[in-house]
């Protein structure tokens, strides 16, 4: 009973994380039809970037600087806002191909930066000896994993009404004028380029947080967290749930991840063993048909966006 | 040096005709169309059958060409490629993207492109299985043209360079000598006005796919005469193509040619500086390169 319960534990916090996430993507896709091709660099730097900076000094790279958490936390965010900034400056004033193909880029290179550079965060070996917040007074069991559940599902909760505010603001408003059409966003004075720059800065943030509490909660990240799978399956999830509707992220976050999770251990348990050699493919596979089968009967998703309307007309 | 030069313009040549394809799709759909490789991947695997089926049915095709180690049947396996990958082009199109397009969707082509990406790669890999292929099992001996420094070059590499100038020479003459060239042109700047006078819309899409497809399947298959066949070839591709497009700016047809050169050099370049594991970083250093000084490459111009 205990097994399950702490199954179910350390699922519902993976999917939490993941849930983080696909908030943060829903902002820049969802709420201002930004195309973020490389979700996983942002979500990797905010892994790194934490355990670079509380992690316990290694040997060969950089890290050890043994940060109060939070800070450390927080740099992770940082660094994922810088990357977001960059690419964004450079990206966000032209068509939007360009965004996606340069996003996607940063997500490539992000990935081959860590694998090859050693001296920058341990290479293929990945960065290691980061030691969990309060280790010493929760221990490592079950009690610890359920305090870092709840502190997560906190945080879940916390980006969900920030972003819930957020699009309810003015500014929320904003991103949907220019979102529909940008030319009479544009033709009432607002600057389309910047408050794009904005929210995809703000959205890179949130994905950096999320990827900082996943590194947090396995205490070790490689280069094998930053593939771009996990960018297929935020979109995933994000299509699934409904773009646009916060609500609909955090659905979708764990209906794709129970069923990749399902999917993956079906597959291992059923499948012949030299079919196994093939998970992986067929997994890609499915992902692959969930978003494009998701598109063409239902690109509002499960949840679709609703319709805000701030002020109504008089009669 | 020199080799690394050579080498890069060889990589340049099978760039470039990938990235003619996407350019013209993304001048005209307007959409980063993220399953363009695959269509290389599909065009690769499809020659390799057919060669397979045309040695078994007519081994005196199987004969090389020296000092080529290509076959007679392999010169009839490119061409029913091209039709067959322009088909499938087609067929994508008609199946998915035009579906997506048509709810009014236009920002989501770019999701349903990565998903026709994940899906095509991997039925390939499932089918061919992942270990790499090739289309000749012989050994093709390089020539030495110089000793020191030392500069080798292969037969076949000579038969791609020449085989892709070739084509990127008809593409000109199309483009620039015929009605439905006109017309595609018409198409990319103001698809409406095109179509009022006289230009039919979908009948120049479909031309597009045909052709986008037809040079991804010689793409796809002069890669595989270089290196090897992989499924997950169209993965280690798609940067390089989609910088091509950048570094020329996009819609440009001769953009793409001389941004595939660029994208194939500098990758090839970059060894002589960098160790070999940061080779598919530089397709992004090149795209970050041009946003900053070009942002709408060398023969863009301005779009929103």
């Amino acid at each position: 009973m205990i097994g399950v319960i702490s199954y179910l534990v350390f699922f519902a916090t993976t999917a939490s994380i993941l849930a983080i996430a696909v908030l943060g993507l829903n902002l820049q896709w969802g709420n201002t039809g930004l195309f973020n091709g490389g979700v996983v660099a942002f979500f990797g730097a905010g892994a790194y970037g934490t355990l670079i900076l509380g992690g316990t000094a290694q040997a060969g790279h950089l890290g050890g600087y043994g940060i109060l958490y939070p800070l450390a936390l927080l740099g992770g965010m940082v660094a994922a806002g810088l990357m977001a900034w960059l690419v964004g400056l450079l990206t966000l004033r032209l068509r939007h191909d360009y965004l996606a193909i340069a996003t996607f880029g940063v997500a490539v290179a992000f990935e081959n930066l860590m694998r090859n550079a050693e001296w920058l965060a341990g290479g293929a070996k990945g960065v290691r000896g980061f030691e969990r917040p309060l280790r010493e007074a929760l221990g490592d069991g079950f009690l610890y994993n359920l305090i870092f559940f709840a502190a997560v599902l906190l945080i879940l909760i916390g980006v969900y009404i920030f972003l819930e505010r957020l699009v309810a603001s003015p500014f929320g408003r904003l991103l949907r004028a220019i979102r529909e059409d940008e030319e009479a966003a544009q033709s009432l004075g607002k600057n389309p380029a910047r408050v794009r720059l904005t929210a995809f800065i703000t959205g890179s943030v949130i994905l950096g947080l999320a990827g900082g509490l996943y590194g947090t909660f396995y205490a070790f990240v490689s280069p094998q967290d930053v593939l771009p799978t996990l960018t297929f399956q935020i979109w995933a999830m994000l299509i699934v749930g409904g773009a646009g509707n916060n609500r609909g992220a955090i659905f979708g976050a764990f209906v794709i991840w129970g069923a990749w999770t399902a999917s993956g251990w079906a597959l291992s348990r059923f499948a012949p063993v030299d079919v196994q050699l093939y998970t992986g493919s067929v997994q890609f596979i499915l992902i692959g048909s969930v978003i494009v089968g998701m598109l063409m009967w239902r690109p509002q998703g499960f949840l679709p966006e609703r319709l805000v309307v701030s002020q109504r007309g008089k009669p | 040096m020199i080799q690394n030069l050579i080498d890069g313009v060889l990589t340049g040549s099978y760039l470039s005709l990938g990235a003619i394809g996407l350019t013209l799709v993304m001048h005209i759909l307007r959409f980063a169309n993220f399953s363009h490789a695959e269509l290389l991947s599909l065009g690769a695997y499809c020659a390799l059958v057919c060669d397979a089926l045309v040695s078994a049915m007519a081994p005196f095709l199987a004969v090389k060409f020296a000092p080529l180690s290509l076959t007679g049947a392999l010169m009839i396996s490119i061409l029913v490629s091209m039709v067959l990958t322009g088909v499938s082009a087609l067929m994508i199109d008609r199946l998915v993207f035009k579906r997506v397009r048509e709810k009014g969707a236009e920002l989501s082509m770019v999701f349903a492109s990565f998903g026709m990406a994940l899906i095509i790669r991997n039925v390939i890999g499932l089918i061919f299985g992942l270990s790499p292929e090739l289309y000749s099992r012989d050994i093709a001996f390089a020539m030495m043209l110089s000793a020191d420094p030392l500069i080798l070059i292969k037969p076949d590499q000579v038969f791609v360079l020449i085989a892709a100038l070739t084509l990127m020479f008809i593409l000109h003459l199309i483009l620039s000598r015929t009605t439905f060239g006109f017309s595609l042109r018409a198409v990319a700047e103001n698809p409406s006005l095109a179509q009022v006078n006289g230009v039919n819309l979908n009948r120049t899409i479909m031309a597009v796919w045909l052709i986008g497809g037809a040079l991804a399947a010689v793409a796809g298959i002069f890669y595989g005469i270089s290196h090897q066949l992989i499924p997950v070839m169209g993965r280690d591709l798609v940067l390089p193509i989609f910088a091509a497009t950048i570094v020329g700016g996009i819609g440009s047809v001769y953009g793409a040619v001389l941004g595939g050169f660029i994208v194939g050099i500098a990758g090839n370049l970059a060894l002589v500086i960098l160790p070999s594991g940061y080779t598919p970083s530089v397709p992004f250093l090149l795209i970050i390169i041009v946003l900053m000084i070009r942002p709408h490459g060398l023969f863009g111009e301005a779009r929103a």
